[in-house]
């Protein structure tokens, strides 16, 4: 047994029983924390086949960004989580039912094809690394996939901000229009009057 | 024998099936919970791109990593546009619970 195949077996115990407990876990909170350890337990996995930009990249994409974000959620609506799970049990055997369908039906179009000894050649490192042969690839031949991703970005924060924002009518706020177009009339009055002597 | 050698092509093809399979059984488990709905949503695209990055390393085609860096990409958009929802429909209904959300129904 190979080191490898120790590393592979261990890390995919580790990446099942994540998700195992995500979908079956009481607590949200917990739920997402385990997601963040299948997380990693997943870029191990990518970092095992010299994918380490992308392995890096869903560290910090994802356990840094999406699942904190998560956790803001979960921690910041106040939702009565047992009442959810309240027919829990119910949903078992039909959740059993249609995971090991899908388990099925996608272990006959594997056997089928895939589990043949052919493929399993490894092959050879890439020279000069995973991310500058991903660079190369995404600023040449992909430029353009590249610059709608950045709008799709773009257009993911104007949406998420436009939905969550709201103005408070209790909160005072400053409209920099009206202060850049304000003159001095508008603050300032200038009295004429005569000077007047004092008595004594 | 074959299955503790190094990890083959089939191996992780195995693993993203199981992790697939996992992550659909836990949408039919929390059909009330919007939230763990989309951590499995979540889940299923790990499975995908664990399939990508496979298929991409054992083939020694770089594409398929791109392929990934744009499902991380809209994922990622996805995740935060759907909390938004998420966050907005506990504001206006109180309630995350997929059967309170019937309002189209009429």
């Amino acid at each position: 047994m190979s080191f490898q195949a120790i590393l592979f077996y261990l890390f995919a115990a580790i990446l099942v029983f994540a998700a195992l407990r995500v979908v079956t876990t009481r607590n949200p909170v917990h739920a997402a924390l385990w997601l963040v350890l299948a997380f990693f337990t997943a870029a191990a996995h990518w970092l095992m086949l010299r994918a380490e930009f992308l392995a890096i990249a869903l560290v910090l994409v994802y356990v840094g960004a999406v699942m904190v974000l998560f956790l803001f959620v979960v921690m910041m609506l106040d939702v009565n989580f047992d009442s959810l799970r309240a027919q829990f049990r119910n949903y078992v055997p039909v959740a059993a039912a249609v995971g090991v369908l899908v388990l099925v039906e996608m272990a006959l179009v594997l056997l089928g094809s895939y589990l043949k000894p052919g493929i399993a050649a490894a092959p050879p490192p890439a020279a000069g690394g995973n991310t500058r042969a991903l660079g190369l690839l995404l600023y040449t031949d992909y430029v353009y996939a590249f610059e709608l991703a950045a709008v799709v970005l773009l257009v993911a924060i104007v949406a998420a901000i436009a939905l969550t924002h709201r103005r408070r009518r209790e909160t005072r706020y400053q409209d920099p229009g009206e202060q850049v177009k304000v003159r001095a009339g508008d603050r300032l009055r200038v009295l004429r009057m005569p000077s007047e002597k004092r008595d004594g | 024998m074959a299955l503790f050698e190094a990890p083959a092509l089939s191996h992780y093809l195995v693993l993203g099936a199981i992790l697939f399979a996992i992550a659909m059984a836990g949408i039919f488990l929390n059909r009330k919970n919007v939230i763990i709905l989309l951590m499995a949503i979540e889940l299923m695209l790990l499975a995908v791109n664990m399939n990508f990055i496979a298929f991409s390393s054992f083939m020694d085609d770089m594409a398929g990593q791109v392929f990934v860096f744009f499902i991380l990409t809209v994922a990622a958009a996805e995740s935060a546009i759907g909390l938004a929802i998420l966050v907005l429909l506990f504001r206006n209904v109180g309630s995350i619970n997929v059967e309170d959300i019937d309002r189209l129904k009429g």
